[in-house]
């Protein structure tokens, strides 16, 4: 604390106290359930390959499956999402954040809901909605949460202490607010009785499902991609110590991402009961939306220009720029698929579930362990993670993993939409399903290994975390530029003079 | 941006002019827009309008724009299908019109049925049968030309068609085994005598000095037949060979005799159309061999 405080202090000629002790408790939060989601997912990936895995009736795919895509998205991902808004925010704003007990409930709040729609899952209490399988009482809770949230995060921004808002702080916004009209919007359900878990959707059918993916897709789009957009827009920069590359390009790319991906969710229901127009807009949003994704990573990456040299040394830095290369390569390879004729062969196969992962563990992971390892150390007083070496580790090892997770779900993927429309010379069709299934036995296996090899990374991480917090004294013998290891910030800084 | 008063502020590094704020150390540069970013986007939104144009897009009253090549879904469909029902077509109608002795003897449309069996048999029959018709306990392995209801193509469209003990089907294959053992039939001695009889027939060691065998000939010939070779007419095994549906070892048997076996098959007839039942038959009877 004292640090910080003497860094703002430097800066502003008066010290703000932070509110740092829950953006500990979120980092906490989100390198737990980190590690817990990402074993969820090698467990329901050796499910695939080997289905004798599936014990019945509570740790069955169907219901392991769910568990998973929460457990990263919502805990991992939302638990990242709040610890860094909340230091974002306070820092940006030069405010402590607003209502500490409404921060705290929002923490706590938070977790309870994580073990609410966890439990759930396991008993086989579902709405059956991809990514908002939670019931409604799980719902109403979150609501309450997120609104808590809402208030929190704006308060501090209406008493903050600098004249402008930094860009984090739109993208942190947009998604707070689009994410508690999705949630809600989704939700709409009638329970059966205030006693009874089930509950029935208020629209039915195709509206039914149009809403689902309405929701669905701008989960990503504003859960996965605007909020983690915050998060780069302020680490990069700061781990860089460079201006943000351009300010008109934010902006632009900020309003057009905003304006566009709310549209692009029928993408998901290509040649299905969805009527063709509908459809032929959510492909064409997603083709006009490539370049506004595009936006954030040009600006992150240029960010570091006349600073490459950063990259070569630090393996934080490493982290968050191969975050952008994942993150650019996905929302290319996004509204490609959301072309028909590209839809009519992925839709349905282990691409798209390649498509998903290489933008959830290359983006969305990666850009969490970069802000993770710049913030751990920020927040306990330590001048550097226990050790970068392990960080570069972790690095190698997760990028490996990843790579072996797309590229062996591409080639099943891709193979098992060719063989589903194979047909022979006699216009029968030439697999079965269960062929497709046998043929892609070896890629399940293979898609495993890297999804271990990912968590092996994140236990790294966890480790690197524990010996940094526990205070013991760095390993590094160069900085992360690459200069002999000074004792103190100052001494660093005088010698990059 | 800022003010023009202001001094300006340029960023050392680059020679680019800030925006003048900061926020915690961190500042932005005032670069442009990258052209050719602007440009791509401009790209995406012009091809956007231009589907707009061509295909179904913007809701209106009473439905939707319906764009100017008249595309939907449907006629997609119907164009994608074109090749396949074309190659089928060139059979198809030949095929209609032969018998199944016709079909045997003609190479071209003997072919085309058992490239059409197979296929349909992956995904209707394998789940029971197997993905090599080399079935299972319970489930007849179809490439040992061991039929218990015929072996003739004839034989294998009917019950493919009817199925075995469908309830609602009349025509289906319906005669039972009794339970002999639970339903009080024999005794307990008898029915051992009678397992030990069987055992007997399976080893080729059967003598009619067995206990069993006078115990066979009251109850199990009628159906099994005297020589115990087996009756398709009610679908009773031969117990005198190797293959044993529901398990050759002593307690299978004793459990066959005492509580019966019953094995049900779907009728097919009002899930595939009559092109493809034949097909299968085709398929199978091929399987085994082709039995005449």
């Amino acid at each position: 604390m004292s640090k910080e405080a003497t860094d703002s202090q430097i800066s502003t000629g008066h010290v703000v106290d932070y509110n740092y002790d829950i953006v500990r408790k979120f980092t906490l939060a989100t390198t737990f359930w980190g590690v817990i989601g990402l074993m969820g997912g090698v467990f329901i990936a050796l499910q695939m390959a080997f289905p004798v895995l599936n014990l019945e009736p509570y740790l069955t795919f169907g219901r392991l499956r769910p568990l998973h895509t929460s457990a990263v998205i919502f805990a991992f991902g939302g638990n990242a999402l709040f610890a860094t808004s909340y230091y974002v925010v306070q820092r940006t704003c030069r405010a402590r954040l607003w209502g500490d007990r409404a921060a705290s409930f929002t923490f706590w709040g938070y977790q309870a809901f994580i073990i609410m729609a966890a439990l759930g899952y396991v008993l086989g209490v579902t709405q059956a909605k991809e990514y908002a399988e939670p019931e409604w009482y799980a719902d109403l809770w979150l609501t309450a949460v997120w609104v808590t949230y809402l208030v929190v995060y704006m308060m501090t921004v209406i008493k903050r202490k600098e004249p402008h808002l930094y860009v984090a702080n739109w993208f942190f916004l947009a998604f707070i607010i689009t994410v508690a009209v999705l949630h809600i919007g989704n939700n709409l359900s009638l329970p059966v009785d205030w006693r009874y878990a089930k509950s029935y959707s208020v629209p039915a059918g195709v509206q039914s499902a149009m809403i689902q993916w309405w929701y669905g897709h701008n989960a990503v789009g504003f859960f996965l991609t605007a909020g983690f957009l915050g998060m780069m827009y302020y680490f990069i920069p700061k781990r860089a110590e460079r201006p943000v590359y351009s300010y008109r390009l934010s902006i632009v790319h900020f309003w057009s991402l905003i304006f566009i991906y709310i549209w692009a969710g029928p993408h998901h229901l290509h040649y299905t009961a969805l009527p063709d127009w509908a459809q032929t807009l959510g492909m064409t949003f997603s083709i006009m939306l490539w370049m506004p994704s595009w936006g954030g990573m040009i600006n992150g990456m240029m960010t570091l220009s006349g600073a490459w040299h950063k990259l070569r040394k630090d393996p934080v830095l490493q982290f968050m720029i191969v975050a952008l290369a994942f993150y650019g390569m996905s929302t290319f390879e996004g509204p490609l698929m959301s072309i028909r004729a590209v839809n009519a062969l992925s839709h349905y196969t282990d691409w798209t579930i390649g498509h998903v992962h290489s933008g959830a563990l290359g983006w969305v992971g990666f850009i969490t362990f970069g802000c993770l390892y710049y913030l751990v150390p920020k927040l306990w007083n330590r001048e550097e993670v226990y050790s970068l070496k392990l960080v570069s580790l972790h690095l190698w090892i997760a990028t490996f993993g990843i790579v072996l997770y797309i590229t062996s779900m591409w080639v099943s993927g891709i193979m098992q939409g060719l063989m589903w429309r194979s047909y022979n010379e006699y216009g029968f069709l030439t697999y079965s399903f269960v062929e497709t299934v046998q043929a892609m036995h070896p890629y399940y296996i293979i898609r495993a290994c890297g999804g271990l090899l990912y968590l092996a990374g994140a236990l790294i991480m966890t480790y690197n975390f524990y010996r940094t917090i526990k205070g013991d004294v760095a390993v590094n013998e160069v900085d992360k530029d690459g200069n002999p290891r000074q004792t103190t910030r100052a001494a660093v800084l005088v010698a990059a003079e | 941006m800022h003010d023009e008063d202001k001094k300006k502020d340029i960023d050392e590094l680059s020679g680019i002019e800030t925006t003048g704020h900061e926020w915690d150390g961190l500042k932005e540069l005032n670069n442009p827009l990258p052209r050719w970013w602007v440009w791509v986007f401009l790209v995406t939104c012009l091809w956007s309008f231009w589907y707009f144009i061509v295909y179904p897009a913007w809701p209106v009253p009473g439905g939707a724009t319906k764009g100017t090549s008249g595309y939907t879904q449907f006629k997609e469909l119907a164009e994608s299908q074109q090749e396949i029902i074309a190659r089928q077509q060139a059979y198809l109608e030949k095929f209609e019109a032969a018998d199944f002795d016709e079909i045997l003897n003609d190479p071209a449309l003997y072919s085309f049925a058992t490239a059409g069996g197979a296929a349909a048999f992956k995904d209707n029959c394998a789940t029971c049968h197997g993905s090599g018709a080399e079935g299972s306990k319970g489930y007849p392995n179809l490439n040992d030309d061991d039929w218990l209801w015929g072996g003739r193509v004839e034989d294998i469209y009917t019950t493919i068609q009817h199925g075995i003990r469908v309830h609602n089907d009349f025509d289906t294959h319906m005669s039972q085994m009794p339970a002999f053992g639970k339903e009080g039939l024999l005794k307990a001695d008898d029915i051992n005598a009678v397992v030990d009889y069987v055992v007997g027939l399976r080893d080729g060691k059967a003598s009619e000095d067995m206990a069993g065998h006078t115990i066979f000939a009251q109850n199990c010939a009628s159906c099994h037949g005297t020589d115990a070779k087996g009756l398709r007419e009610f679908g009773a095994p031969n117990l005198t060979d190797a293959i044993w549906l529901y398990g050759s070892k002593r307690a299978d048997i004793y459990h066959s005799v005492f509580y019966a076996r019953a094995g049900m098959m779907p009728a097919w007839k009002n899930r595939l159309d009559e092109n493809t039942i034949r097909q299968l038959a085709i398929y199978v009877h091929q399987l085994g061999g082709g039995e005449e």
